[in-house]
Formats: structure tokens, C-alpha cells, sequence
């Protein structure tokens, strides 16, 4: 287990790392981040003093060790627009986010497990095939769209729903529908293939041969087993959903870190999204290893594979 | 002998060969399990894109000369009869823009998912085959890009690197190419397993020959498959990317874009800009989508859970 641990922690780390140098090499390459910052049209002494403040002056590998120690110390740089550091912002914008995110896994759950529970138990009937249906919308309609067919009915035309903004439980309905739409598909995909999976195995036959009824079966024994790939994808998805909401919240005017990243595109305040992006990666890095442990912990069979 | 055809005693002389189809016959067994659907949304939208030069009534990025800006579609009062679909915010034709904004999907679809696709397999293919630290190292590549949500790390990118068609192509490419990583690694290293590479070896076949002669032949379905479900996520990319302004830049018309133009006139109720890209990317998708559900049956019955 520790041997384990061990490993896929230094897996984490070697991906933290090739992403940040990844990072790192784009913002030099794709241009002079000093350019950016400065004024157009100030004067090359000007431009020379930010450079030196910034340590752009110095070698790339120098620039990479001071920039990796940064993001290490918890430092993602100081905003050019709000003149504060990132990681400030990142962390009063992250409770919107979540609380989008949990609103709108919860939706997905409500609609896709039992959906794809349905379309298992009753496989190839028409309840599958409206669990299709809903699984092929829920990959062509894009959740941005969604969202935007939803303003205009239940908020310009019915006037049922506040268009935007953060507030009560009626500000939550629509971007946490247009948010969590894709990933009620997805959940539904997976519930049914792996409900599918868990009902061919032996012990259900075993379970159906002793005689239990078909409800009890489905509910205690296979449903059971089925969940855990779910869970999983579930526990990705919202992170996932916390960094990547970005059009949803804009679109909502949800003042959330997708949110922050489209101010930071807009102002082209580069720390800012180079900040943002960087710490969605550590968030999602660190989730994922925490999540392999846990199914290691749970399951020996994948500690002993490699 | 009533009972015994023609053809039975053609066997039975022994000179028999197996009913041959003629190409004319097979030609139309083909098409007989051709897809109906998805070709039937698919093949106007390439058609249109195709000859949006000589379908579309306007240049899509003038103005229409006399026409008013937000005007509606022509079953709805006050229309123009000019701009059948109304036209946008700068008296534009919608109509014009929309067959235009499928050719650019389409191209961005098409070519984004080709250059995610090579990139992909060919990583996959050197990490299957080369093992050893090649592997590693490709795979700590694909776990570092997985560890960033796509559209946050094309956002990022195409901020950097500044909006325009061929970037997004490039950027979405470079974006989203590690699920065909994943998967052709792991049918290369049981392909690697398998006699006729092992004998191609054995009979002295550099590398570069069994890859290319042996290795790639038999990984082209796979490729095939996921490119065909991929097409409808990298045209949601291209869209939101659009939407959020770093996509095709204006006046190129984008359905990405048109979104974002008609969603400050949402509010006043002036539907049409919304629905109609909206609608368009919607088809589209759904289109592909069932494409790529079709191919995955038809080529490779082992993908199906994918």
C-alpha cells in the first residue's frame, strides 16, 4: 500500500510538473508577457524596468525554478487588473463555484442514475430507449445553449426565473440545469453500462437462483455495486465543474471562478489566467490521487497491479 | 430430385463457386444499411457548407444595404422580405451567416478532430510499441493534459496564442487528443503480443516497418471510431471558444459567435438570434454523434461500451 502511495503521489507530482512547464513555455512563447502588461506604445526603458521587476530578464530555467517555487508556496502572482494575488481571488470566487457545482451534480444525479438504472433493468425496452434519447441530447445540446433557450422561456417569456446573478434558490435553477445537463448524460451512460455489467455477473445469477425477489435484487445487490464507478465519475465531475463552468457563468453573470477566468481573458490580465489555470490543474491532480488511494484502500486488486 | 437447384447441383458437380455479389449488388446492400438519419441532417449541412458562396443570398459580413438592424424572420410581423431570417445587430443577414458558420464548424470539426486524432495515435502507437520509458513518458504527458479540464486549457491557449480559425483548429488538436493516446496504447500492447508482429520481428522488420505495416493497419478502426465521436465535441468547443470571443474572431460569422451577439437582445425577447445557431449546432452534433454510434457497430464490435 505504502509502495503504492508512493508511486502514483510521484505521478501527480510529474504531472503538476510537466503542466506547469507546459504553462510556463506557452506564456514565453507565445509573446512578451511585458508587452502585455505595459501600455501600448511605452517607451523601451519602460519596458526594460517591468522586465526586471518581473525577473523576465533572466534565463528561462532561472525564470522556471523562481516561477515553480512560487506556485509551490502557494504563490500564482498578483493580478494586473484587481493588484491582487491570484490565489486570493481564486479562493473568494471558489464558494460560488462549489455551491453551482454541488446544486448541479446533484441535478445530474437526479437525473441520470435512475434514468440509466431504468434503461438497464429494462434493457432494449422503450424506457432504454428514451435513456438513449436523453443520453444523445445531453452530448448534441450544448449546456451554454440550454441555458440561453431557458432564459428566454422561463424568465423573459414566462418571467418565472430571475435571468442572472447570485441570490436565493431560484437564481440556483437555471445555470445549475444548463451546467449539470452534460453530466446527467454522462452519469446516465455509465450507470447503465455498469448496472448492465454488475447484472451479468454470478452472484446476481446466484442471488436470482436463490429466489429473491427481482426488487431486491436490483436494489441490494447489484445497485450497490454498480454505484461505485458512478461515484467516482460524480466526485471528478465536480471539480471539473467547479474550473470549467466558464460560459455557464458567464452567461448567468455567476460570479464564480469561470467567471474570473473570462475577466482575466477579457482584460488580458495573463496572471490571472495563468493563475486560474494552474490552480484548477493542482485541484484536480490532487483530487484524482486522493481518489486512486481511496479505490486502492477499498480494493487491493488495483494496489497489486501496475 | 424437385428439391435439388440449380445451384445445389453445382456443388454437388463440384464446380460450384460461393454466390458472388456483383459490385452493383454490394453497392446497394451498402447503402441499404446506410444510417438515414444522421446522413440526412449531415449531407445538406456539408452541401451547404460547401457552396455557401453560391447558396447564401448576402455576404455574411456586410450589411444588408437598407435593411434595419434585429429584424425577425418572415412569418413574423414586421419582416423583411430581403433577410428571410432577420438580421443581426449590425443588419446583417442571419440566413447569409448561418450557412457561412457551417462551413466554419464544419472545417474546425473536421480538421481539429484530424489533428487530435494523428497526434493521438501516433503517441499511443510509439508508447504501445516503444514500452520502456517512451511509454512513460507519453503516458505522464497524457495524465498532465487529462489533469486540465479541455475547454479551460483551450481558453487558455487560444488567449495566448491569439483567435483565429487555424488556431483553434490547432489549439483543439493539441487539446484533445489523449483519449485516442489511452486507447490505441492499450491495443498496441496487445497487438505487440500477437504472432504476426512477433514473426515480422523475428524476420528482421525494423521498427518503423512493423508500426507503419502492421501495427497502424490495425488500429485505424479505432482511430475511425473515436474521430467520429469526437467531431461533435470539438464543433461544442469551437462554439463556446466563439462565444466566449476567443474563437473565430468577427466579422467571420460562427455560430459560436452569433450566439453572443444575439444574447444581449434575449432579454427584449428577440428569440431568433438565439435559436437558429443554436439549432444548427444542435443538428449537427446529433448528427455526428449518430454517425459515430453507426461506425462503432459496424467496425469494431468491441468498442460498443465506450
Amino acid at each position: 500500500m505504502g509502495q503504492f502511495i508512493l508511486r502514483r503521489t510521484s505521478y501527480a507530482l510529474i504531472s503538476l510538473f510537466i503542466l506547469s512547464v507546459t504553462i510556463f513555455a506557452i506564456v514565453r512563447l507565445t509573446g512578451d508577457p511585458v508587452t502585455m502588461m505595459a501600455e501600448p506604445g511605452a517607451r523601451a526603458e519602460d519596458l526594460d524596468r517591468l522586465r526586471a521587476e518581473w525577473g523576465l530578464d533572466q534565463p528561462y530555467p532561472v525564470q522556471y525554478f523562481a516561477f515553480a517555487k512560487n506556485v509551490f508556496m502557494g504563490d500564482l502572482g498578483k493580478s494586473f487588473n484587481y493588484q491582487m494575488p491570484v490565489t486570493t481571488l481564486y479562493f473568494q470566487r471558489l464558494p460560488a463555484s462549489l455551491e453551482l457545482a454541488l446544486v448541479a451534480t446533484l441535478i445530474s444525479f437526479v437525473i441520470g442514475i435512475p434514468a440509466g438504472l431504468i434503461s438497464a433493468v429494462k434493457v432494449n425496452s422503450g424506457w432504454d430507449n428514451a435513456g438513449k434519447v436523453i443520453a444523445l441530447f445531453g452530448l448534441a445540446v450544448p449546456g451554454f445553449w440550454l441555458g440561453l433557450v431557458m432564459i428566454l422561456i422561463f424568465s423573459v417569456w414566462l418571467g418565472w426565473l430571475p435571468t442572472s446573478g447570485q441570490g436565493g434558490i431560484l437564481n440556483l435553477i437555471m445555470p445549475s440545469v444548463a451546467l449539470g445537463w452534460y453530466f446527467a448524460a454522462s452519469l446516465l451512460r455509465l450507470t447503465r453500462s455498469s448496472m448492465l455489467e454488475v447484472m451479468r455477473s454470478e452472484y446476481i445469477k446466484l442471488a436470482r437462483l436463490k429466489g429473491l425477489p427481482g426488487f431486491i435484487v436490483i436494489s441490494a445487490h447489484a445497485f450497490k455495486n454498480a454505484l461505485i464507478p458512478v461515484l467516482t465519475l460524480a466526485g471528478i465531475n465536480l471539480v471539473v465543474m467547479i474550473n470549467a463552468g466558464v460560459i455557464i457563468e458567464v452567461i448567468f453573470a455567476w460570479p464564480g471562478i469561470g467567471r474570473l477566468l473570462y475577466e482575466g481573458i477579457f482584460q488580458r490580465d495573463f496572471p490571472l489566467v495563468q493563475g486560474v489555470v494552474i490552480q484548477a490543474g493542482i485541484m484536480i491532480v490532487l483530487v484524482n490521487l486522493t481518489i486512486d488511494i481511496l479505490y486502492a484502500y477499498i480494493d487491493p486488486r488495483i494496489r497489486l497491479t501496475k | 430430385m424437385a428439391f435439388v437447384t440449380e445451384q445445389t447441383r453445382a456443388v454437388l458437380a463440384g464446380d460450384a463457386r460461393p454466390r458472388e455479389l456483383g459490385l452493383w449488388q454490394r453497392g446497394l446492400r451498402f447503402a441499404g444499411q446506410l444510417p438515414v438519419l444522421p446522413l440526412a441532417i449531415l449531407i445538406p449541412f456539408v452541401l451547404v457548407a460547401v457552396f455557401a458562396d453560391a447558396i447564401a443570398p448576402y455576404d455574411p459580413t456586410e450589411p444588408i444595404p437598407g435593411a434595419k438592424i434585429f429584424e425577425p424572420p418572415f412569418w413574423l410581423e414586421g419582416a423583411n422580405p430581403a433577410a428571410l431570417l432577420g438580421t443581426d445587430f449590425q443588419s446583417r443577414d442571419i440566413l447569409s451567416r448561418l450557412i457561412f458558420g457551417a462551413r466554419v464548424s464544419l472545417i474546425v470539426g473536421v480538421m481539429g478532430t484530424l489533428v487530435a486524432g494523428s497526434i493521438g495515435t501516433t503517441l499511443g502507437i510509439l508508447a504501445g510499441y516503444l514500452g520502456g520509458w517512451v511509454d512513460q513518458a507519453i503516458m505522464r504527458l497524457t495524465d498532465a493534459w487529462l489533469a486540465l479540464p479541455a475547454l479551460v486549457f483551450a481558453i487558455f491557449l487560444a488567449t495566448m496564442v491569439g483567435p483565429s480559425m487555424w488556431n483553434i483548429v490547432i489549439i483543439l488538436g493539441c487539446v484533445l487528443w489523449t483519449r485516442y493516446a489511452r486507447v490505441i496504447r492499450g491495443e498496441v500492447l496487445s497487438l505487440r503480443e500477437r504472432e504476426f508482429v512477433k514473426l515480422a520481428e523475428i524476420a528482421g522488420a525494423s521498427s518503423h516497418r512493423v508500426i507503419l505495416r502492421h501495427i497502424l493497419p490495425n488500429v485505424v478502426n479505432s482511430t475511425m471510431v473515436l474521430a467520429s465521436l469526437q467531431i461533435g465535441v470539438v464543433i461544442i468547443a469551437e462554439a463556446s471558444l466563439s462565444f466566449l470571443g476567443v474563437g473565430v474572431p468577427p466579422p467571420e460569422p460562427a455560430w459560436g459567435s452569433m450566439l453572443a451577439d444575439g444574447r444581449s437582445m434575449l432579454m427584449v425577447g428577440d428569440w431568433w438570434l438565439t435559436i437558429f445557431p443554436g439549432i444548427c449546432i444542435m443538428l449537427v452534433v446529433l448528427a455526428t454523434q449518430l454517425m459515430g454510434d453507426w461506425l462503432r457497430i459496424r467496425l469494431d464490435p468491441q468498442l460498443r461500451n465506450l
